[in-house]
Order: C-alpha cells, then sequence, then structure tokens
C-alpha cells in the first residue's frame, strides 16, 4: 500500500481553501494549506507534497514567481489556479514550468481529474506499448493507430502529434510546447500549423469530428487529449 | 418720439452697461484745456498729491514736464514707472511702459498727454490705446488733453489757427471719461504765462506768442473747450434723468447718415456728421456706394482712411453697390430707417448734370423725400489736389503697344481694300468703311488704339481718296463733319467699351468673391469636426488671399492654445504669438493695419461669436502690401463666418457632450437595475439553500439534498455569466479590448463553442454544419468563441428545453458567416433592429440575463471589422450570423509534412 498522496494549497482565500481541503480529503488525498507565496514555499520543502494547487493571485507575491522558486528545485506537479480573463496569465505559467491549470469556477469532478493527469505524469513512465482512449489504439511500439478496430492511415507529423498528446493524456500543452516538441524551436509562430493538423487528426479520429470528444481546443492556451 | 415719460430702454440699458463696466474698469479723469502751458499737468500732479495723501497707490505712468520748474518740483515725492526706451531712425524715443505699469497693478497712473501718437514698434500706435488697457486692467488714470486734438474739433482748429493738427483723438474717448476737469485760463493769463518763460523756453515763446498763441485763436480755443465741456455735462445729466426717471426734454429717434466717398473731403463731411449726431444724440451711419468703375490704388487707400475715420468716431459703416449714387443713397436711407442725410457739395460739369436730369445733389434732394438732406461744403484736410476726375472714368487698364500696332494694321487692311474697291464705291463709302474700322477697334481693342485708328484714318481717308488725292487739302463741309465722326465715335465707343469691359471685371470680382464665400459657408457646412472647419478655412483663405492661415482655439476657459490647431498653415513664432494673444484677450483685430502692434507681421483676427471669443485667426500674406478695402472687408466676412463654423462646431461638440451623459445616465440606471436584480436574484437562492442545508432538524433525503445542490449550482452558474459578461462589457467599453489575431480553423470555433457549454445545453440535440474546404481566418480565436458562446447561450435561453440548435460555418463573398440559428419563437420583427443595444431586452421574456449577451457579440466582432445580424429564419426561429471579412491568405502548411 502506497502512501496516501499528500497535497499542498497555495491560494489566500480561506473559503477556497476549504472547499478544496473538503473536495479533496473525500477523494482521500492529504491536504495541507498555506495562505501565501512565502507559506507555501516553505511547506512546500518541509512537506514535499505530491501535487501543488496554486493559485496565481497572491498577496505577498506573484503565483509567477512562487512557481519559478518551487521549479528551481522541485519537479513535484503544479497545477494552477486562475480566472477566465487571464489567458496570457496561463500560458506563461505553463511555459514557465506547470502542469496544468484549472478557470475558476471549476467543478469538483474536474479538479480531481487533473489532479489524476497530474500525477500519473509525474511517476515514472510505465512502458506500456499500447495507450487506449475510448474507440482510439495507439501501439507505440509498431507505431500503429487504430479507431473501433481499423487502422488508420497517419502522415509522420500527426503521428508525432498525436503520441506527444497521448504522453500527456488529460493534461493541457500550449501551443509552444506542442510546436517545440513536433516541429522544432524555429515553428513556435507557425500555429496554423497547429490547426491544420488537428482539423485533420480529428477527421481522422473522431467519431463526430466538428464536436471533439477527444482532442479538445482550449480557447487561447493549447489542446488537451481528454480521458475519462 | 416718446410721448410717455418712461426711460427710454435702450438708453437705460446702455447706462447700465456703462455702470456695469465701469465698475470692474479703472476710473479715468481727464484734464481738458484749450491749448499748451495752462497747467493741466500741473493740476494733474496736484491732484495725484491729494490722492496719495489719502493713501492711493499712485504712480507715474508718464509725465511730460517740459523743464517747467514748478511742474517738475510737484513730480517729487510721486513713484515713477521707468520710461522704455525704443530704437527710432537713429534716435532714441522713450515711452511709456505700459507692460511695467499694468504689472506694477497701481490703483491710479499718470499718464500725460493722450493724444500723444507713440513711437513705431510699441504695442499702440495712440498713447490712449495704452490709456484703456489701464482701463480695463482695473486702474485708475489721470491724463491730460488739449481740446485741439479732437477729432470732431480738428477742422475748427484748423480753420481757426491755420494749423493743421497732427495728433487725434477720437471723441469716444472722452466717453470713457468718468470725469473731466476743464483746466480754464483766460487767454490774456496765457500769453502773461507764456511771456513769464512758464511756457517755453524765451527763444520758443516769442515765435508761439506770434503764431498760435494770439488771442483770437486762444479765446475760440477756449470757446472751443467749454463748449466739448458743457456739452458732455449736458450728456450726463440727460443719462441721470432717463435712468432716474426724472422726466426730461426726451430727444426723438434721429439716424444720420453721411454719404462717403474716396475723397479727402469726406473726412470732414464725418466729422461734421459725428459733432452733430452727438448733439442729437442720435446714432449714425457713414454710407459708401460701390459703383462699377474702379478706383485708383490711391483712392483706395483714401477711401479706407474715411471709413475707418467713420468707425474711429463711432459710426457705423455700410457698404452697398450700386451705378446710381442717389438712387442707391436713398433707397439704403430707407432702409436703415434715417432721418437725415449728409451729403458733400460737388462740383460737377453742367452738361453732365444737364443730361442726368440735375446735379447728383438736386436729384437726392428731389428724391429723398421726407428724409433731410444737408449739404456740406467739402473741405479737405490736407491740400493735396484731389485727382481730377474725367467725366467718363478713365479705365484703369492700359493698351498694349500691340493692340494700337493692331488698330493700326487694321486699318491698313480696310485702307487697302478701299483702294481697290475705290472704283465702285466712291470716296464717301470707302470714308463709312475707315468710320466702319475705326468702331471695330474702338469695340474690339480700346479707346487709346481707337483714337489712333481715327487718326489714321484720317490722315489716310483724306490723303488717298478725298479730291485732291494725295494732298491733305480738304474743301467740303461734310468731309471735316465725317472726319470730326471719326475721332467722336473713336471716343465715345471706346469709351463704351472701357465702360463695359470694366463693368465685367467687377461682375468678375463680385462672382469670384460670392463664389469664394459660397465654397467656404458650403465647406465649412459640411465640415465634421473642427479639425475640417479649420483646414476649410485655411484653405480658403489661403487661397483667396495667396497666405498662410493659423486658427488657435480658446482651451479651458479664457486660455488661447499655443499652437495652432492641426490643419494651420501657419505656426507663430515666440515673437509673434503675443500678437495673437492680445487679439485673443482684448477681442480686437490686432496686427498689421490695425492700431495695435501694427509692426508685427501678420493680422490677427479674433473669432467672436454670441457668447465670447472662442479663438484667434490669424494670417500671413505671402506678398504683404496692404489689403485694399474690398479684401479687408472680405477677410472680416470670412472670419466672421469661420467664427460662426466654429461656434456651431462647439454647440455640436457640447450637445453631444449633453447626449453622452445623458445616455450614461440612462445606461446607469438600467445597469443598476438589472444587475441588482441579476445578482440577487442567485444570491437569495444561495443564502435560501444554505439556511435550509443549516437548519437542524432537516429531515432532508438524498433526493432533496440532490436537489439543492443542483439549484446551488444553477444559481453560482447564473452568477458567474453574469459576472463574465460585465467583465466582456468592461472590457469592450473601455477600449482595453485587444484583437490577438491568429489562423483559426472555424470548425474548431464552432464546436470549441459549443464543447464549452455542454452542460448548458443539457443534452439538447446540437448540430454543427461546416461547409468543407473552409480557410483559416485571422481572428482572435478566444473573443470569437466568446461570441458564439453567448449566441448559443441565447438560443438556450429563448428555446423550450430540448429544442435543437443548428450551428453553421459557411464562405460567403469575401466574409466567413458563422450562424446560430434555433427553432424558438423568433425574434418580433420591430425589435430585430434594437436587440444588440446594451440591456435591451425583448419585452415579456424570461426572467434572468442582463441584455448583455448580444452587445458584447457585438462588440467583439466589429471589433474584427466584422458584422453580426438577427433575423427569423423562414420555417424556423431565429438565426444569428456572424460575418466575418476573409482578410490575407492563410499560410499553407509545408508539402513535406503533409
Amino acid at each position: 500500500m502506497i502512501d496516501v498522496p499528500r497535497i499542498l494549497i497555495i491560494d489566500d482565500e480561506i473559503q477556497i481553501r476549504r472547499f478544496l481541503r473538503f473536495a479533496l480529503e473525500a477523494s482521500d488525498y492529504r491536504v495541507y494549506e498555506a495562505d501565501n507565496g512565502h507559506e507555501g514555499l516553505l511547506s512546500a520543502a518541509k512537506i514535499r507534497p505530491d501535487l501543488i494547487l496554486l493559485d496565481l493571485g497572491l498577496s505577498d507575491m506573484t503565483g509567477h514567481e512562487v512557481l519559478s522558486a518551487l521549479r528551481e528545485w522541485t519537479r513535484t506537479p503544479i497545477i494552477i489556479l486562475s480566472v477566465r480573463d487571464s489567458d496570457q496569465d496561463k500560458v506563461a505559467a505553463l511555459d514557465g514550468g506547470a502542469d496544468d491549470y484549472l478557470t475558476k469556477p471549476f467543478s469538483t469532478d474536474e479538479l480531481l481529474a487533473r489532479i489524476r493527469a497530474a500525477m500519473r505524469h509525474a511517476q515514472p513512465e510505465p512502458d506500456e506499448p499500447v495507450l487506449i482512449f475510448g474507440t482510439v489504439q495507439i501501439d507505440l511500439a509498431r507505431r500503429l493507430v487504430t479507431r473501433s478496430g481499423e487502422a488508420v492511415k497517419l502522415t509522420p507529423t500527426e503521428y508525432a502529434l498525436l503520441k506527444l498528446m497521448a504522453r500527456h493524456a488529460g493534461r493541457v500543452l500550449t501551443h509552444q510546447q506542442i510546436l517545440r516538441e513536433v516541429w522544432g524551436a524555429e515553428y513556435l509562430n507557425e500555429t496554423h500549423y497547429l490547426r491544420v493538423y488537428f482539423a485533420q487528426l480529428r477527421h481522422k479520429l473522431e467519431d463526430n469530428p466538428t464536436l471533439p470528444s477527444l482532442l479538445i481546443t482550449e480557447p487561447g492556451v493549447g489542446y488537451r487529449l481528454h480521458v475519462d | 418720439m416718446n410721448d410717455d415719460h418712461r426711460p427710454d430702454p435702450d438708453a437705460l440699458l446702455a447706462a447700465i452697461r456703462r455702470d456695469e463696466s465701469r465698475s470692474k474698469r479703472g476710473r479715468l479723469k481727464v484734464f481738458l484745456g484749450m491749448a499748451a502751458g495752462v497747467g493741466k499737468t500741473y493740476a494733474m500732479l496736484q491732484a495725484a498729491h491729494e490722492r496719495k495723501t489719502e493713501g492711493v497707490d499712485v504712480v507715474v505712468g508718464y509725465v511730460e514736464t517740459h523743464k517747467r520748474a514748478e511742474t517738475e518740483a510737484l513730480l517729487a515725492g510721486l513713484e515713477i514707472v521707468p520710461r522704455q526706451t525704443l530704437d527710432y531712425r537713429e534716435t532714441t524715443l522713450e515711452e511709456m511702459n505700459l507692460d511695467a505699469v499694468l504689472a506694477r497693478q497701481p490703483a491710479l497712473a499718470l499718464v500725460d498727454e493722450l493724444a500723444h501718437t507713440n513711437v513705431p514698434g510699441t504695442r499702440h500706435v495712440k498713447r490712449y490705446q495704452d490709456v484703456v488697457e489701464l482701463l480695463e486692467a482695473g486702474i485708475d488714470v489721470y491724463t491730460t488733453v488739449n481740446v485741439q486734438h479732437f477729432e470732431s474739433r480738428a477742422d475748427t482748429v484748423r480753420q481757426i489757427t491755420g494749423v493743421a493738427v497732427q495728433e487725434r483723438l477720437p471723441d469716444s474717448v472722452l466717453d470713457l471719461a468718468d470725469e473731466v476737469e476743464l483746466i480754464d485760463l483766460s487767454p490774456q493769463d496765457l500769453r502773461k504765462r507764456l511771456a513769464e518763460g512758464k511756457v517755453y523756453t524765451p527763444d520758443k515763446a516769442d515765435a508761439a506768442a506770434q503764431n498760435f498763441f494770439r488771442v483770437g485763436n486762444l479765446t475760440a480755443l477756449r470757446e472751443m473747450a467749454l463748449r466739448l465741456t458743457a456739452e458732455r455735462v449736458d450728456h450726463q445729466l440727460q443719462d441721470y434723468m432717463q435712468v432716474k426717471r426724472i422726466s426730461g426734454p426726451w430727444r426723438s429717434a434721429e439716424r444720420l447718415m453721411v454719404a462717403v466717398g474716396p475723397s479727402p473731403y469726406a473726412e470732414s463731411l464725418i466729422r461734421w456728421t459725428r459733432r452733430m449726431a452727438y448733439n442729437l444724440e442720435a446714432p449714425w451711419l457713414a454710407a459708401y456706394i460701390k459703383t462699377s468703375a474702379g478706383l485708383s490704388p490711391q483712392a483706395e487707400k483714401q477711401l479706407a482712411a474715411n471709413l475707418t475715420l467713420a468707425r474711429s468716431l463711432g459710426g457705423e459703416v455700410v457698404t452697398t453697390a450700386g451705378d446710381d449714387i442717389t438712387e442707391a443713397l436713398v433707397h439704403l436711407a430707407r432702409q436703415r430707417n434715417v432721418t437725415q442725410m449728409v451729403v458733400g457739395k460737388t462740383q460737377h460739369p453742367w452738361l453732365r448734370n444737364l443730361l442726368r436730369g440735375g446735379s447728383p445733389t438736386e436729384r437726392l434732394v428731389r428724391a429723398a423725400g421726407d428724409i433731410d438732406v444737408a449739404v456740406v461744403s467739402g473741405d479737405a484736410a490736407d491740400s493735396r489736389p484731389q485727382p481730377a476726375r474725367a467725366v467718363l472714368p478713365i479705365p484703369q487698364r492700359h493698351s498694349t503697344w500691340r493692340q494700337y500696332a493692331l488698330a493700326v494694321l487694321v486699318v491698313a487692311v480696310v485702307t487697302i481694300l478701299d483702294l481697290l474697291a475705290l472704283p465702285w464705291l466712291g470716296y464717301v463709302a470707302v470714308g463709312l468703311t475707315e468710320l466702319f474700322a475705326v468702331l471695330l477697334v474702338a469695340v474690339y481693342i480700346g479707346r487709346g488704339p481707337a483714337l489712333l485708328a481715327a487718326f489714321v484714318s484720317a490722315l489716310s481717308w483724306n490723303f488717298l481718296f478725298i479730291e485732291p488725292r494725295l494732298t491733305f487739302e480738304i474743301s467740303r463741309t461734310q468731309d471735316i463733319f465725317l472726319l470730326m465722326l471719326y475721332f467722336l465715335i473713336a471716343l465715345f465707343a471706346g469709351n463704351l467699351t472701357a465702360r463695359l469691359k470694366q463693368q465685367e471685371q467687377q461682375a468678375r470680382y463680385n462672382s469670384e468673391r460670392s463664389l469664394a464665400l459660397y465654397h467656404l459657408a458650403h465647406d465649412a457646412a459640411r465640415a465634421v469636426d473642427m479639425d475640417d472647419v479649420v483646414r476649410v478655412a485655411a484653405g480658403q483663405i489661403g487661397e483667396a488671399f495667396d497666405a498662410e492661415v493659423g486658427v488657435w482655439l480658446a482651451v479651458g476657459s479664457g486660455r488661447l492654445s499655443r499652437d495652432p490647431h492641426p490643419g494651420s498653415t501657419l505656426t507663430l513664432d515666440d515673437r509673434e504669438y503675443p500678437v495673437a494673444l492680445w487679439a485673443f484677450d482684448h477681442s480686437r483685430p490686432t496686427g498689421r493695419d490695425t492700431d495695435t502692434l501694427p509692426l508685427s507681421r501678420g493680422r490677427f483676427y479674433p473669432l467672436r461669436t454670441t457668447g465670447a471669443t472662442v479663438g484667434v485667426l490669424g494670417i500671413h500674406l505671402r506678398q504683404d502690401d496692404g489689403l485694399s478695402f474690398e479684401q479687408g472687408l472680405l477677410l472680416e466676412t470670412f472670419v466672421a463666418q469661420i467664427a460662426l463654423a466654429v461656434e456651431r462646431e462647439l454647440l455640436d461638440q457640447a450637445a453631444e457632450r449633453a447626449a453622452m451623459v445623458a445616455e450614461s445616465e440612462r445606461l446607469y440606471t438600467t445597469l443598476l437595475n438589472s444587475i441588482s436584480h441579476e445578482l440577487r436574484t442567485p444570491i437569495t437562492a444561495l443564502s435560501g439553500i444554505a439556511n435550509t442545508l443549516a437548519a437542524p432538524d432537516s429531515a432532508l433525503n438524498d433526493d432533496a439534498r440532490r436537489g439543492l445542490a443542483s439549484d446551488m449550482q444553477d444559481a453560482a452558474a447564473r452568477l458567474n455569466r453574469l459576472v463574465e459578461n460585465l467583465l466582456d462589457m468592461s472590457r469592450l467599453d473601455s477600449g482595453r479590448l485587444e484583437v490577438k489575431r491568429d489562423w483559426c480553423d472555424p470548425c474548431d470555433l464552432l464546436g470549441s463553442a459549443a464543447g464549452r457549454l455542454k452542460q448548458r445545453l443539457n443534452g439538447r440535440p446540437l448540430t454543427i454544419a461546416c461547409a468543407p474546404y473552409l480557410p483559416l481566418v485571422a481572428v482572435d480565436f478566444v473573443l470569437i468563441e466568446q461570441a458564439l458562446v453567448n449566441l448559443i447561450d441565447n438560443a438556450c435561453a429563448y428555446t423550450p428545453t430540448g429544442a435543437p440548435i443548428r450551428l453553421g460555418a459557411r464562405l460567403e463573398p469575401g466574409t466567413l458567416a458563422l450562424s446560430v440559428e434555433d427553432d424558438g419563437p423568433g425574434i418580433p420583427s420591430d425589435e430585430l433592429a434594437r436587440i444588440f443595444g446594451k440591456f435591451y431586452r425583448i419585452a415579456g421574456t424570461a426572467a434572468g440575463g442582463t441584455g448583455l449577451g448580444l452587445s458584447i457579440v457585438e462588440g467583439i466582432v466589429s471589433a474584427h471589422g466584422g458584422t453580426v445580424a438577427a433575423e427569423n429564419a423562414p420555417g424556423a426561429g431565429a438565426r444569428f450570423t456572424i460575418r466575418l471579412p476573409l482578410t490575407g491568405t492563410p499560410p499553407q502548411a509545408k508539402e513535406s509534412d503533409l
């Protein structure tokens, strides 16, 4: 039996912390709280949590400062909590090392799904040759993709894109992250590649390409491969 | 006539105005004398000392002691503001330092010799203008002046003493005086003082005693001074009686008009009229009738001087056009209710008078009817001879030598033809053809060439055709008569042509002028904003006068902007800007050709509107040799037009501001009503549910708890929507909305929006119809998705649960159309246009919603340069269509990647 996962909440709103505590403890997490950035950094060093929920709007320092201070010494998954208006904040946080983000207000289900996804990636990757997402199967060893059992023909770039999304299933990847991984650092501004390739992938993999359920657009931020 | 004893309202108003402006203005006391040496300065200094002992802050602005010992002694003990020195034609002259006195802000300033003309280079031409400025600054002024300097007395003084008075003062200055003290001295006493050397140094005194200071002269001047003072006292008494409703000898409503022409004699006519009008207490006009005959530059100048004089003496200048001066004058007089006309006695050739039915004066008297006509003998102010006016006006343009050559050529050709035709025609008919040639030259070329043609024809006809031929002998009377006819016809026809040409020129000038004014009025009326008005002004005036034009507008209250308004073609350096500022501060034309700062390069006109001075128009003529009277008039009309346009623009702006305030008030009220309702409803639900849950003895089963929890979620979602809408709206309104365009897949936009509303849709059938091969569009994904979310949300709100919603994306020429369509009741057709308005909600619709969603859509789409339209789809409910312009070509992904 492994230890109960520990989660540190850094948020200056007591109501938010209390609600998170209830929700997380009900799902068998151990919860620690910090109501400002400094305390958060200290607690993180002391407790060594398995995941950190970090609010971007803190009273003593910005969430970005806390994030970069944490990332200097730990690879613990960090999920950002933010409001909708600040797409740029989210992107900056994700590009600055955060693993995911949640837009306030969010539902408990969403929160738990994100936490699970983030934690899964933090664990050493098990050598799993076949990834399954609904009707779609990706056989990494054989470089084979099937949908409802039928082989789907993908171009090398499409395959690389799908593989990247699948490896980070459930997590958001920013435009820049995807472009860098699949195309290379010199293509960071070519976001139209993403539009074209995601449309193509959806046509090949989704049941209803216009209303995708697997490859989700995160407006202004990036894409996410959705897992149930 | 005022039959009753009520005060005349106009007079009352004038008196009140005078009182009002006096209370802010400094008080003026004039020490009036009949001649130099009566002791005006002495009296003024004495009075100043008295005031000083009363504790009044007295300074000497300028006092000329003329080295008189008694006077100089009195200067002691008074603070003297140092004079300014000016270099003028290699000498250094001293003037009062107006700015220093203004800066010193004394209670009372002494300024000697009111009629003095300032050295060129100072701000004002005349010292009395300095005094007026001091008064306007609230400083009391004591000043001195001799009676001979008043404009209205200048003629009389010259007649009596034989000396032309150079330094003259408008009589209206005396009207400004609150107090006039006459320094009276008998002529004998004055001569005694002169003899004692108290007035001039002995060497000058002798000459003075011989010339100006003769007893006869002095007696006349003394009478004049006494009379001037008496007239003033009379006026003051009447003012007083009118204001205090004391019954008195009310004057009849007289109105005088003087006919002014470009003659130096007109000056004395103007003075005469002014004097008369003053005594009658009547307003007066100076009328100039513009005829089609042009004026020489000298006459133009004289005319401008005459009209300026009339204006400076308080007359209203009226100009009108007409070739029959008599008729035009009478017409004008009737139009303006004139009771007396003043005209000069004119000398006209008797022949012309006979032809026209009497001399102009006689005809005027006949035509005037019940209007009195005063005929005043002209008396030129200077001895400069009036250029003799020919019976028929001399055409201004002189014929060129080419025209003379052409005339000779015409005669030569006709003569050669005549030589050939002589055998058939006979010499008399030949003579008539030559006469015809002269007529042609006269009509088509001009008078000079016609006279030459007449001369040449006469010679050639005589020499070549009249028997004995090849001699200049002539015997028959009828031949001589015919020869004389040559010259008469040349003269008359030539003159006729000249006059026609002149009239044509005048007509052209007039039409150009009205065209220019029309253009200005037209363009100014079409101007959409202040920049436009200024641009029009600069353009039109610049073109009409070949000038650079600038407009400076008032900023805030009563300050003039330093920089010219955009659209101006003229900027001012630091030396010239104060000139514009003066024009603005004092609301008077300033600069070149005016009385104030005449040495500056430009002319500056205040833009006066009914309420205030709203700015200044400045003009630099590229070739400045002075404006003619006509041009000045035109420019003033232009300036008035522009002031009107500026005023209209200011009123527009004010109205716009008022409308905006009203609109924002309305929005504010709606906002408060709507928001408070929208906020309170979910808050009430939340707090109610919380109470229910908190109740200690609640026996809620699981179903009930789940129901409450779902209600709480709905209430929270509603609050969240409201907050997001408000945030979006405020971002749109504040203009902080930044459209971050990126290439987007239209289908992705629709899918993403629908995905975000999964919960709200709650299982409704939703279809997305994407046309194949849609190009990428450069839009802000987040914003357009938000717009779509709002539209879908709107469709959810206005259709029953479970009703389908259809999304579509298709290409239209040049645009991408994204549509959201439902099967609901649709939108009442008369409300279609208004539903995008802020806080607008269709009456009678379900509760919930702020009326913000659609206006946010509109704001977002128009920020993208697109449009959003609402319609009722045939056979379905409402259809909203966002149309986004397709700009640029989407970049292609590299082939190798595909």
